[in-house]
């Protein structure tokens, strides 16, 4: 089953195509690798997927629902880890997690059980929950923006450049986070510069230039 | 609907927790108004009695001012760091961003108020004849400024001009409001023979029109 199928999808950004007709399938399961160099389109992309976009001309579904006109049922169902943090700085790393934790809708019962799994898995102690995240380092900000990411179990990962200002502590756990993923039923597509990392991860190499993809059938190393 | 109300609540509840901990209003907004309330007074050189009359407009210029900095400021909250996003994202109905961030401008912008009616009383002299005349323009005209401002507030900052483009947007469409919110206080205040009620239904008409059409615009939030 595809849960990424696009056909000849543009995109602009700015009044300029940033996607300039791209055909990509993802099928469930898949850790798909997504890489190219800057300015190719993989953030691009990422927002599209993630029904942040609104196409200018093909057509798209992502998880069934149909990219041009079920952005709002995409948006539940998607997670998207991007460069920014996605925080609110003056609120604590405890407070960020639980305000998205419940606006994400996660049934009240589950809430405070999801929040204690983020906070344990991404390794963020008892310490840094009660520090707001304007004093927070580069890395601690990623592992509470990988914890808000995580805590609402998108059913498709979409995650641009994850390891970045990560320690390697850090990374390993994005690494494995990421197989658990795939192991509970989601599908991952990471745009990333990291070659050998993410290739050694993912089931397949997507590779984007000016805006469309240039090969989309190389398998990754995993 | 439950899930709206909780939705509104949390998103009202962050933003007034957010300003509590930046204490942005107490140490940049507040000072602010205070500062517009002598500088009018020493600009118009008026004596008490002008300074009396003018009451009721410079204070509701003061509160427009002010609201600009709130606006812009509840907007900023939102674009840093691009939480925004992380809300649209989260499947949250546009329509609880918009009043949940309406909602917190309005509480922000009613504490603004009582500390610049406490400034018009103590320094301009004014005297209250109409108590719930000025609370009820007060508080309708103050939801009616928060919720144009956080529709145009949403609008400016997307397109990364909020500082200049904001009150160019806001101010003028703002004028009805002013206008009746200041013939409702001359009322209130005891400067002006006029009906300050009809002035307050006028108001009251306007704030339904603009939190109705700020509540059908809410797709912008999602798209912003």
């Amino acid at each position: 089953m595809s849960v990424v199928k696009l056909d000849g999808l543009v995109a602009l950004l700015e009044g300029f195509p940033a996607l300039t007709g791209v055909d990509l399938t993802v099928n469930a399961g898949e850790i798909v690798f997504v890489k190219g160099p800057n300015g190719a389109g993989k953030t691009t992309l990422l927002h599209l997927c993630a029904g942040l976009i609104q196409p200018k001309d093909g057509t798209g579904s992502i998880l069934g629902h149909d990219l041009s006109s079920e952005r709002t049922e995409i948006r539940k169902r998607v997670g998207l880890l991007s460069h920014s943090s996605g925080l609110y700085r003056d609120l604590t790393v405890l407070e960020n997690i639980t305000f998205w934790t419940q606006i994400a809708g996660v049934e009240q019962s589950e809430i405070d059980s999801r929040i204690v799994w983020a906070l344990e898995r991404m390794e963020l102690g008892s310490k840094l929950q009660n520090q707001k995240v304007r004093s927070l380092s580069v890395g601690q900000k990623r592992r509470t923006s990988l914890a808000v990411f995580i805590v609402r179990r998108p059913d498709l990962w979409l995650m641009d450049e994850p390891h970045a200002g990560l320690d390697q502590e850090g990374r390993q756990i994005v690494d494995d986070l990421i197989e658990e993923s795939v192991g509970a039923g989601a599908t991952v597509i990471v745009a990333s510069h990291d070659f050998e990392r993410v290739a050694n991860l993912s089931t397949r190499i997507v590779t984007l230039s000016g805006g469309a993809v240039l090969d989309a059938d190389r398998e990754g190393n995993r | 609907m439950k899930r709206l109300f909780a939705d509104i609540r949390l998103i009202t509840s962050k933003d007034l927790k957010i300003e509590l901990r930046s204490r942005v209003l107490i140490n940049q907004v507040a000072p602010f108004a205070l500062i517009i309330l002598v500088l009018f007074g020493i600009a118009l050189d008026a004596d008490q009695k002008s300074l009396r009359n003018f009451a009721s407009g410079l204070f509701w210029i003061s509160v427009l001012l002010c609201a600009l900095m709130a606006i812009s400021r509840s907007m900023t909250i939102e674009r840093d760091d691009e939480a925004l996003v992380g809300l649209n994202l989260s499947g949250v109905d546009p329509l609880a961003i918009f009043l949940g961030k309406t909602c917190a401008i309005a509480i922000q912008l009613l504490i603004l108020e009582i500390f610049l009616g406490v400034g018009i009383i103590l320094l301009y002299r004014s005297e209250v004849e109409d108590f719930w005349l000025l609370v009820s323009t007060g508080l309708f005209a103050c939801i009616a400024v928060s919720a144009l401002g956080t529709i145009f507030g949403f609008l400016a900052s997307g397109l990364g001009v909020r500082e200049t483009l904001l009150p160019i947007l806001l101010l003028p469409l703002l004028l009805p409001v002013l206008i009746g919110a200041t013939r409702a206080f001359d009322d209130a205040l005891g400067v002006a023979a006029i009906n300050g009620w009809n002035w307050f239904a006028f108001v009251a008409g306007l704030t339904v029109i603009l939190t109705t059409v700020g509540a059908g615009a809410n797709y912008l939030l999602a798209d912003n």
